[in-house]
């Protein structure tokens, strides 16, 4: 049986495998989510390809941040939720019995809506994450390395040994995505990553987000369409906790085969 | 689904369709002032095209505007990014036919003072069939019907026919006449302005089935 293949198992973990087509690093397959009784996901199914940007967009509570949460079982820690359904990265079912949430989420990063960094320093926010995890790994190495791929080492290389709390709201998103990055995750899941940021943050974010892609997968949630547009290679639209359509986003945004996709992105209805 | 937002844009994507449907019209006007001024050799109608002519050049820079703004501060997207692109496409074709209404009445204008080698009939009736495909490529944008492209295409291979049929009516004539080649080839210069005047109805039309379903069509030659 297969074991600890990802390092997504338990030690004594069995489970099922199933290869995905080439090219898809996560599979979403007939996911239900309930809070309590309210069915927040209705048997969602959507394919996330490696390397590439996919972005989430609808209306409020159309179910994006919980979907985006569930690709890294976030929502394990609210008590009322329910889910069926698979959700596979690289062929392992992550809500299998035998996968352990602490390594699924080393391999599936997450950044947030409002940039979180610890009250440490710069470099002890990014080495925090090698320490929990137990990873032997050179300290200032892997600060640099982080901080230059997450686009910040520049702006504070001199800065190091100050506290997080100490940068601007744009660079502690970054430092986010830095820390996020330390613990060398396959995937990168973004809720609302620039909603608190201004259009210079912004653009920065998304410039980097480009760059990260050549490296890891990346899943963006965003209530800016045109960061959805500008970002992603493709996007969901989600409505009422159902996937409408999926598609490359160039055809999304010029010519969305669904009517409500259409009256979503065109403000025909908000 | 939630009320409509955006409704001073949508508003605005209104405004947009309807000046590009003025210019339609006054297009289709154009042709018939011209080619009426053609066969009555009148000065007045001559300049009524020119009017004509300077108008739809003011349209063409206030749509283009129009368009240019709402691309800057709305981001369109889907459908009404396929309609203003159309606008910003379909407003060359309507320009062109402008200015070759234009160039008729510059025409009429060079035959002021003599008279046709005969009654004019096969031209106004190429005119007519022209003015027709106008009108219909221009409804097609207002109505954002696809269907009516099949029709246009077979008034475009009628218009080719008489096209054909006119210039070797015309060709016989100078051969007949030496005299009469100073007319005829002007009336060459006419019936070849109403044939480009058809090709860029079609392609108004063409440019509605891509703002309509998204796709692009290529019509065979």
């Amino acid at each position: 049986m297969i074991k600890k293949i990802l390092g997504i198992l338990k030690d004594d973990g069995e489970c099922v495998y199933k290869e995905l087509p080439n090219g898809m690093k996560m599979r979403i397959e007939d996911f239900d989510l309930w809070y309590g009784k309210t069915q927040a996901l209705k048997s969602v199914n959507m394919n996330i390809k490696k390397n590439k940007v996919t972005a989430i967009i609808g209306p409020s509570g159309c179910g994006k941040s919980t979907l985006i949460r569930s690709l890294n079982r976030m929502n394990d820690t609210i008590p009322s939720v329910r889910t069926e359904g698979q959700i596979w990265l690289d062929g392992y079912d992550i809500y299998d019995d035998t996968a352990d949430c602490v390594d699924i989420r080393r391999k599936i990063g997450m950044v947030f809506q409002k940039p979180n960094p610890f009250p440490f320093s710069i470099a002890d926010n990014i080495y925090y994450g090698c320490q929990v995890n137990g990873m032997k790994v050179d300290k200032d190495e892997v600060v640099k390395r982080c901080l230059k791929q997450a686009a910040i080492l520049d702006e504070i290389s001199d800065r190091l040994g100050d506290n997080a709390l100490s940068l601007s709201g744009g660079q502690q998103q970054r430092l986010c995505i830095a820390r996020a990055l330390a613990i060398e995750p396959d995937v990168l899941l973004m809720d609302e990553p620039c909603s608190a940021l201004d259009p210079i943050a912004t653009a920065k974010i998304e410039d980097l987000i480009h760059e990260l892609k050549k490296d890891y997968t990346v899943v963006i949630v965003t209530h800016n369409m045109q960061q959805a547009a500008r970002v992603s290679d493709y996007t969901a639209y989600m409505y009422l906790g159902e996937l409408i359509e999926f598609g490359k986003t160039k055809q999304i945004f010029e010519n969305p085969k669904e009517e409500s996709t259409e009256k979503y992105i065109t403000g025909r209805f908000g | 689904m939630g009320p409509e937002a955006r409704k001073a844009y949508h508003e605005d994507l209104k405004d947009l369709k309807n000046m590009v449907e003025e210019m339609g019209d006054l297009a289709s006007q154009a042709i018939s002032l011209a080619i009426d001024s053609l066969v009555n050799l009148d000065e007045e109608l001559i300049s009524q095209v020119e009017d004509i002519d300077s108008k739809m050049y003011a349209y063409d820079l206030a749509i283009e505007k129009k368009s240019l703004d709402l691309i800057a501060l709305q981001a369109p997207v889907a459908r009404d990014l396929r309609m203003i692109g159309t606008c910003l496409k379909i407003i060359t074709d309507l320009d062109r036919i402008g200015r070759y209404s234009g160039d008729i009445a510059k025409v009429a204008r060079r035959m002021l003072g003599k008279q046709h080698l005969k009654k004019l009939v096969s031209i106004p009736h190429m005119a007519k069939m022209t003015i027709e495909m106008v009108d219909l490529a221009v409804d097609s944008f207002v109505e954002e019907d696809r269907n009516a492209i099949d029709e246009i295409y077979e008034k475009e291979d009628m218009v080719d026919a008489l096209y054909d049929e006119i210039f070797r009516e015309i060709l016989t004539y100078m051969m007949e006449d030496s005299k009469a080649i100073t007319l005829g080839t002007q009336y060459i210069l006419v019936i070849r302005y109403l044939e480009r005047i058809a090709d860029h109805a079609c392609n108004i039309a063409e440019r509605v089935v891509y703002m309509t379903t998204g796709e692009r069509i290529e019509h065979e030659v």
